[in-house]
């Protein structure tokens, strides 16, 4: 397959190289990191706009390092990410826009029982 | 014997010598499946969303929260049970745990790939079971919290008439509003199911490697691909950990 672009012509003559796993092991930590900065707001902070806001966004770190580092997006090219990326900004509009729904749908049905 | 001219390789721009973005056809389209898989879960997520901000919220002190129709229940308060240690309030320990699993699968996914470009069949061999191993933990505990989220806890909840609910199906909830466990059901059961395609897939690229096949092809690109699509269920799990879990 001349066409795999991975593919070592060092690997063919038998000899195996060294692991390189520097940086996965270091992705790790940091998810396991943000995991637990997760857990700790969980119980050291009351329910609030602002604890929910800190989860999302180390939430987004979080995804950031898995699509980057383990799904190897940041070393593909430019248009590839962005042929990912453009599609998947848009949900923060969809989630926006049903959350405002959501809450109006409800405050309707309370206030009409009311 | 003019045959030559169809066995060279093709290598014009628009004579299908190079490769779109880059990357290769299969890993391409795993991209692309990916993409709307994203959507799938996206639209579950905010239909999460949606309907618990339809609903009230509980705005009394944490401490006396109790499970009731009327308002949306406090994760933690709902998930805070752990194998074996029955009746202890252990908020969320049990999802951190199944996090930490599927986090460690994905980390040996990612070595097994590496051993890949290296063309170490050893290594992605080994990687590879230590993934199997990760998943079917993570499937198994996600097994066990959807049997104790059906049977319910001792208390239960009790109706306006006086009648006690114990545990949730589609129908009746007593952790909530009926809603909040039709979501749960759909959302960890579809990111479950996912799993299971994912152990699938991993039995087989195992299988295969262990034959040989990636060797004598020359690379271990499927490998990849299906190392794509596991870290993909990883990063589902985050959010689904965030906004069914956290939030």
């Amino acid at each position: 397959m001349a066409s795999h672009s991975h593919h070592d012509p060092q690997a063919t003559t038998g000899v195996i190289p060294p692991a390189q796993t520097k940086a996965i092991w270091r992705t790790f930590v940091i998810l396991c990191v943000l995991t637990a900065i997760e857990f700790a707001f969980a119980f050291a902070m009351e329910p609030s706009m602002l604890r929910n806001s800190i989860f999302i966004i180390l939430t987004i770190f979080k995804a950031f390092f898995i699509v980057a580092e383990f799904m190897h997006l940041k070393h593909e090219t430019k248009s590839l990410i962005w042929t990912i990326m453009i599609p998947t900004a848009l949900l923060v509009w969809l989630l926006i826009a049903l959350l405002t729904e959501g809450t109006y749908y409800g405050e309707s049905i309370f206030n009409y029982f009311k | 014997m003019n045959t030559t001219t169809l066995e060279q390789p093709r290598t014009g721009t628009w004579d299908g010598g190079n490769e779109p973005l880059k990357a290769s056809y299969g890993k391409l389209m795993m991209w692309f499946f990916l993409l709307s898989d994203t959507f799938t879960f996206s639209a579950f997520l905010t239909t999460y969303g949606l309907i618990r901000h339809r609903h009230h919220a509980y705005t009394g002190p944490h401490d006396q929260f109790t499970f009731s129709l009327d308002h949306w229940p406090i994760p933690d308060k709902v998930f805070n049970a752990f194998p074996g240690l029955h009746g202890m309030d252990l908020p969320l320990a049990f999802v951190a745990l199944m996090t930490m699993i599927l986090i460690l699968s994905s980390v040996t996914m990612v070595l097994a790939v590496e051993a890949g470009h290296r063309m170490d069949k050893n290594d992605v061999q080994k990687w590879l079971l230590w993934t199997l191993l990760f998943g079917c933990c993570f499937i198994g505990s996600q097994a066990w919290e959807w049997s104790h989220f059906i049977h319910g806890t001792e208390g239960g909840m009790t109706l306006a008439d006086g009648t006690k609910i114990f545990g949730a199906n589609l129908v009746q909830n007593q952790y909530g509003p009926p809603l909040f466990a039709d979501l749960f059901f759909f959302i960890t059961g579809f990111h479950g199911t996912h799993v299971f395609s994912g152990l699938i897939l991993l039995i087989i690229i195992f299988v295969n490697t262990v034959n040989g096949t990636y060797e004598r092809r020359g690379h271990y690109e499927m490998v990849e691909k299906v190392g794509l699509y596991w870290h993909f269920v990883d990063l589902v799990w985050v959010f689904v950990f965030t906004f069914f879990y956290l939030v």
